[in-house]
C-alpha cells in the first residue's frame, strides 16, 4: 500500500483535479483520475522522498476558511491605500520574522498566506528555514505586524502539523 | 441592470489592461515590466470570463486556463533567469 | 431570472471591475518597487475571483448546470499568485533593492538570496 500510494494526498488531490476538469463525474473521467493518481506519484517520487506530515487535517479546511476572509479584508485595505493615501505617507517597511515549523510543506503554506493576506509580502527566506523576510505596504508599527502573523497564522498551522 | 454592470466591468478591465500596457512601455526596470506582463495575464483572463458571461455560453475553460498556466510559467522563467542567468538547472 | 440573483450577479461584476482597475492603477501610482508588487497580487487576484464567482453564479442559477471550471482556474490563480510574487521579489532584491535597509535573519544563516554574489 505504502509502495503503490507514496503520497496519498497527492494521489487524491490529482484525482479531484481530473474529475473537475473534465466537470463529470463518470466512469472514465474518474478511472483516468485514478490512473494519473497513480502514476504521477510514482513517477514523481525520487524527487520527493520525505513524507508530508499532517496530524490534523481537518484544521485545513477551517484555516482555509480563515485565509479566504482575510484576503477579502486585506484586497479592501490595500485598494484604500493605493486609493486615497498620498504616495509620501505610506511608510512601507521590510520585517523579519522568525519561524519554528517543523517541515517545508507548513513554511511553504505560512509564506503563501503572507502573501495572500493584509498589506504584506513575503520577499525571502533564510538558508536554514528559520525565518522569512516580509514587506509590508503600509506599517507604521512593524512589530505588530510580526506578532500578528507569529499568533493568528504560525500557531494554527503549527497545530495542523504537529 | 446585468447587462450594464456587465458594460461596467468589461470596460474597467479594458482600461486596467492599457494601464498595465502603459506600464509596459515606461517601466524602469526589468522586474517592473514583469510584473506589468503578469498583471496584463490576469487582466486578460478577467476580460475572457466577462466575455463569456456576456455571449450567454460556458466559460471559454481552456482559453483561460491555457493563459494562467503560460502567464505563470513564463513570470517564474523570465524571474529565474534574471537570478541565475539560467532557466533550467 | 430572480431580482435577487440579477443584483447579486451585478454586485459582485461592479466590485471585480473596480478591484481589477484598482489593481492596474496601483502599479501606476506607487513609487517604489516594492510596493508596486503588492498591488496585482492583491486588487487583481480578488477582481478576477469575484468575475469568476458571477460567472459560476450566472451558469448555475440561469442555465442551472453546476460547473466546477470557475473554481478550477480561482483555484489555480490562488496557488500561482504568491509564487510569482515571491520570484518577481527576488528578483528585485537581486537587481534593484537598496540591501542595507534589509533587517538580518533571526538566526545566523544568511537570507537565501543575499548569498550570492550580485550580478551587474
Amino acid at each position: 500500500m505504502q509502495k503503490l500510494f507514496p503520497h496519498p494526498y497527492l494521489s487524491a488531490t490529482l484525482l479531484l483535479t481530473w474529475v473537475l476538469l473534465m466537470n463529470s463525474i463518470g466512469p472514465g473521467a474518474v478511472l483516468m483520475g485514478g490512473f494519473l493518481g497513480v502514476v504521477i506519484p510514482l513517477l514523481t517520487a525520487p524527487y520527493w522522498p520525505e513524507h508530508a506530515a499532517m496530524k490534523h487535517p481537518l484544521r485545513l479546511v477551517a484555516y482555509i476558511g480563515l485565509v479566504l476572509g482575510d484576503v477579502v479584508v486585506s484586497s479592501i485595505q490595500v485598494a484604500a491605500i493605493i486609493l486615497f493615501k498620498p504616495v509620501d505617507q505610506i511608510q512601507s517597511a521590510w520585517i523579519c520574522v522568525p519561524i519554528d515549523l517543523p517541515s517545508p510543506e507548513a513554511q511553504a503554506l505560512l509564506a503563501g498566506t503572507i502573501t495572500m493576506t493584509p498589506g504584506t509580502l513575503t520577499a525571502d527566506f533564510a538558508a536554514d528555514g528559520k525565518s522569512l523576510l516580509i514587506h509590508s505596504l503600509h506599517a507604521p508599527d512593524p512589530d505588530a505586524v510580526c506578532a500578528e502573523i507569529k499568533s493568528r497564522y504560525e500557531a494554527r498551522l503549527k497545530r495542523i502539523f504537529t | 441592470m446585468l447587462d450594464y454592470a456587465l458594460s461596467f466591468a468589461i470596460s474597467c478591465f479594458a482600461l486596467a489592461l492599457l494601464l498595465t500596457l502603459w506600464r509596459l512601455a515606461t517601466a524602469p526596470t526589468i522586474p517592473d515590466r514583469i510584473l506589468a506582463v503578469d498583471t496584463m495575464v490576469v487582466n486578460v483572463i478577467a476580460l475572457i470570463v466577462l466575455y463569456s458571461l456576456m455571449r450567454g455560453h460556458a466559460l471559454n475553460f481552456e482559453a483561460a486556463m491555457l493563459f494562467s498556466m503560460t502567464g505563470f510559467v513564463s513570470t517564474v522563467a523570465f524571474c529565474k533567469y534574471l537570478l541565475r542567468r539560467s532557466i533550467i538547472e | 431570472m430572480s431580482m435577487v440573483t440579477e443584483i447579486l450577479i451585478s454586485t459582485l461584476l461592479v466590485i471585480s471591475g473596480v478591484f481589477g482597475l484598482i489593481g492596474s492603477f496601483g502599479l501606476l501610482k506607487l513609487r517604489d518597487a516594492m510596493q508596486r508588487l503588492h498591488a496585482p497580487t492583491k486588487a487583481t487576484t480578488i477582481g478576477v475571483g469575484a468575475a469568476l464567482i458571477a460567472s459560476a453564479l450566472n451558469t448555475w442559477l440561469i442555465a442551472g448546470q453546476v460547473t466546477w471550471h470557475e473554481v478550477m482556474v480561482s483555484v489555480f490563480l490562488f496557488i500561482t499568485a504568491p509564487l510569482s510574487a515571491l520570484y518577481l521579489a527576488k528578483s528585485h532584491i537581486a537587481t534593484t533593492v537598496d540591501r542595507s535597509k534589509i533587517p538580518p535573519t533571526a538566526t545566523k544563516a544568511p537570507w537565501a538570496e543575499l548569498r550570492r554574489v550580485p550580478k551587474g
